[in-house]
């Protein structure tokens, strides 16, 4: 049962095969006996899960069920939910239990999706590996040596380990696809403003954006039909239309351009990883698709605009946390400027404070022409770059990542060495265009992905592209051993 | 660029996170690394580029002024670390 896709188990619900209080029981056994390996959850609510596994039996029975009725789903703990601890993966918000449900939890709540459990992740988003979380480092399924990326690890490693058959995460420099492709999973992050923001703790907000990680495209597709649309509580949510992600999958490739950004395949790319998405791109070419050399030539920038982007924001978003209103909140305070310092001292760990603190540097007085409106400036030529592709090109393909997952404290004493991870991701961020990662390879054992970039508001061609290819290869089939012994 | 130690204690306070005495060295090291980093950016001639702060280059959106929100003043506050009669408890500011 656990190897089974959304699409799958949605089916086999209609068809009464099973109970979605027998699924969520066996999920939820599988958490209990195997994710001791992994630590990919922070909260587990069995209790609340099973009501709401009966709950969505009675609406199967009642024959108004929806795609994702009765589905165990894992979200990450960015996603506030009402009466549920969010951590955020920090101290900070160690005893923050939210009163209002995130507009993603909700909708999935009015689908009838089962909550399974919050799933770890860095600190506050920030990070590429899910070391930075207060509740320890996730471990990557395929190896508990390496990272499984991060920092929506602890999603990534709940689907690859099968402890959930699906789970959202968030993305604000490639915190979807990185953990995906390390783990051996497909992800998507939408289009900026796609998904509602309301309820989601935000880290850089003109970056962040939400989507799901399953096995399949075609999952994923499943996943962000609940999860795209417009919402009026969120003043960045976009009002263009949606799609039925699902309805254009199965389309044929013929006479699509791709385009392959020379950038993305020079120095940097390890030969192995390179070798397979090689031959992911010819599976692509033998399906119809016309590859196409293309550049972006402001690529070497876009780790420095990022890092310096991403981190202004931050610092102006975390300013929210004052020890006054929720979460943390240091003993004894001898008086405001106390509470406040020390409350952030203890709060936040070392990456959050580094951010914040180059975030203050690159706004302040005197640094802020130099280095945020620089940023600002170089971003438009990023995403300039993307435009004039796009006149060329339908989408643009190219490794996640430069390599396959490194080993655990491989990077952690050394920031810019873990920021260099990022470089084939954080444009699309920055340029606000979807992007998914899908797996595309194993490298001594350890899987690698496939980037697909597209155009604004362009998620369907996406998912229409890497579901053919997944009807192609069976890299996505693939399991990784169980800790126990066997297949997981 | 590079950074000394007491900007590093003066951003510090402006961010308000209090910085242990042997932290500031080490701290001082790694920032600089990133700010090392992002000196790249200075090679590049931006003059006439207009700054992009929304990916989409969206507009502030407005919508009526009218109440959207019921008041859950009361949920809100249960999980204040400390509330009496309605308010938020803070150290005394003034004398």
């Amino acid at each position: 049962m656990h190897s089974q896709t959304v699409a799958r188990i949605s089916q086999g619900l209609k068809d009464r095969e099973f109970s979605s209080v027998e699924l969520t029981r066996y999920f939820l056994d599988r958490i209990a006996t195997l994710d001791r390996h992994f630590n990919a959850f922070i909260t587990v609510d069995e209790e609340s899960a099973l009501a709401a596994a009966a709950a969505a039996d009675e609406r199967l029975s009642s024959g108004n069920a929806a795609p994702l009725t009765g589905i165990p789903i894992a979200h990450k703990d960015i996603f506030c939910t009402l009466g549920m601890r969010t951590s955020c993966g920090s101290r900070m918000l160690d005893n923050f239990v939210p009163p209002y449900n995130a507009t993603l939890i909700d909708n999935f709540q009015q689908e009838g999706a089962v909550l399974l459990g919050k799933t770890n992740m860095d600190e506050f988003a920030m990070g590429s590996s899910n070391e930075n979380s207060f509740y320890g480092p996730t471990r990557n399924p395929w190896d508990l040596e390496r990272v499984p990326g991060g920092s929506s690890g602890g999603s990534a490693a709940a689907v690859a380990a099968m402890l959930a058959p699906a789970a959202t995460g968030t993305d604000t420099g490639g915190s979807i696809r990185q953990p995906a492709a390390f783990c051996g999973i497909t992800g998507i992050k939408p289009t900026y403003g796609r998904v509602s923001r309301l309820g989601m703790v935000a880290y850089a907000s003109s970056l962040d954006q939400a989507g799901p990680m399953a096995h399949t495209a075609e999952d994923c597709a499943i996943l962000l039909n609940t999860m795209a649309g417009h919402d009026p509580r969120d003043s960045t949510s976009s009002e263009e239309p949606t799609d039925d992600y699902t309805a254009q999958l199965n389309q044929p490739l013929q006479g699509l351009k791709i385009g392959l950004p020379k950038e993305y395949f020079g120095e940097g790319l390890d030969a192995s990883t390179g070798q397979h998405i090689e031959q992911a791109l010819k599976v692509l070419e033998q399906q119809g698709a016309t590859l196409v050399e293309v550049s972006l030539p402001h690529s070497n920038l876009t780790i420095p605009t990022y890092y310096i982007v991403a981190p202004a924001e931050a610092s102006t978003n975390l300013s929210r946390f004052d020890g006054v209103r929720y979460g943390h909140r240091c003993e004894d305070p001898q008086d405001l400027h106390d509470l406040y310092t020390r409350t952030r001292e203890e709060g936040f760990g070392d990456e959050v404070k580094r951010r914040i603190l180059v975030g203050t540097y690159a706004l302040s007085a005197g640094y802020y022409d130099a280095y945020y409106k620089k940023a600002q400036q170089i971003r438009r030529l990023i995403k300039q770059d993307f435009m004039t592709c796009f006149e060329q090109v339908d989408l643009i393909a190219g490794p996640t990542t430069p390599g396959p997952a490194f080993a655990l404290g491989a990077k952690t004493s050394d920031p810019v060495s873990m920021y260099l991870e990022d470089v084939y991701t954080l444009a699309v961020n920055l340029a606000g265009l979807p992007g998914l990662s899908m797996p595309a390879g194993l490298v001594g054992g350890a899987p690698i992905g496939l980037q697909l970039i597209g155009k604004h508001f362009d998620e369907s061609r996406l998912l229409n592209v890497a579901h053919q290819y997944q009807q192609q290869s069976d890299w996505h089939l693939q399991q990784p051993q169980s800790p126990a012994g066997g297949n997981a | 660029m590079s950074i000394e130690q007491d900007e590093i204690q003066k951003i510090a306070e402006l961010a308000r996170i209090r910085i242990a005495d042997d932290q500031i060295g080490p701290l001082t090291d790694r920032i600089g690394e990133i700010l090392a980093m992002a000196d790249t950016l200075q090679s590049v001639d931006t003059s006439g580029v207009v700054p992009l702060s929304n990916p989409m280059d969206a507009i502030q959106r407005l919508r009526e002024d009218v109440v959207t929100e019921k008041n859950r003043r009361e949920d809100y506050q249960a999980i204040a670390p400390a509330v009496e009669n309605g308010l938020y408890l803070v150290p005394k500011v003034i004398d």
